[in-house]
């Protein structure tokens, strides 16, 4: 059964991912290209659940657990790469 | 078309809401820091609304149905919304710090007592500029 007003909000969460992505193009420093690159994370997380209510899947909310704490260690990574090592 | 629709619907309205205010502060601030606030907050808030409808829905399913499936679905929603509250905050936390430590001040700042800290004198008086920033 698909429930429709998951697919609405699904699309609209989509469109701010999108927007998201043009601040990762056109950033004019690094650190702006990884907070755009963390929004995207935490978009990409709610965008996971809410498809997986639309489509009635358990799986992709727990694709989404994942997601969420893989994209943490990236960032925490990023971070520290920038400020100079692990200091 | 009963009340948990409507609760569903404005529990999903919140959350796109806020997620597009979210995306949309990330151009209409100056610089790293307000980006980071704007952004960070606003998609934060947005997903736990986002949990919550979904919990609402699958918890109705679950009291039509008596399907164990949405139980389930309800249960790992909100062990996701745990790990993103967890982890969010400190990876926003990250990347301020090392983009000061980068050398990006903050612009428009009037006051900025990260400065003297960062520079190893914690205890240095407030308008007391000493040494530079360590990249």
């Amino acid at each position: 059964m698909m429930s429709d007003p998951f697919f609405y909000a699904a699309l609209l969460t989509a469109i701010a991912g999108l927007i998201t992505m043009l601040r990762m193009l056109i950033g004019p420093t690094v650190p702006d290209r990884v907070v755009g690159l963390d929004t995207l994370n935490t978009i990409v997380v709610a965008l996971m659940i809410l498809l997986g209510a639309a489509y009635d899947r358990t799986i992709y909310i727990d694709i989404a657990i994942v997601y969420a704490i893989l994209s943490y260690i990236g960032t925490l990574i990023i971070a520290k790469y920038l400020q100079g090592g692990l200091s | 078309m009963n009340g948990i629709d409507y609760l569903v619907y404005t529990f999903l309205g919140i959350s796109v809401t806020f997620n597009m205010l979210g995306s949309i502060a990330l151009h209409r601030f100056p610089d790293v820091y307000t980006r980071l606030h704007g952004a960070t907050k606003s998609t934060t808030f947005g997903t736990i609304f986002a949990v919550f409808a979904v919990m609402a829905h699958a918890l109705y399913r679950l009291h039509v149905t008596g399907d164990p499936k949405y139980l389930q679905m309800s249960l790992h929603s909100l062990v996701a919304l745990v790990a993103l509250l967890l982890t969010n905050p400190t990876g926003a936390h990250a990347i301020a710090k090392a983009a000061y430590l980068t050398g990006y001040k903050p612009k428009k700042a009037v006051v900025d007592s990260y400065e003297s800290r960062v520079a190893g004198h914690v205890e240095a008086e407030p308008g007391e500029k000493e040494g530079e920033v360590k990249p």
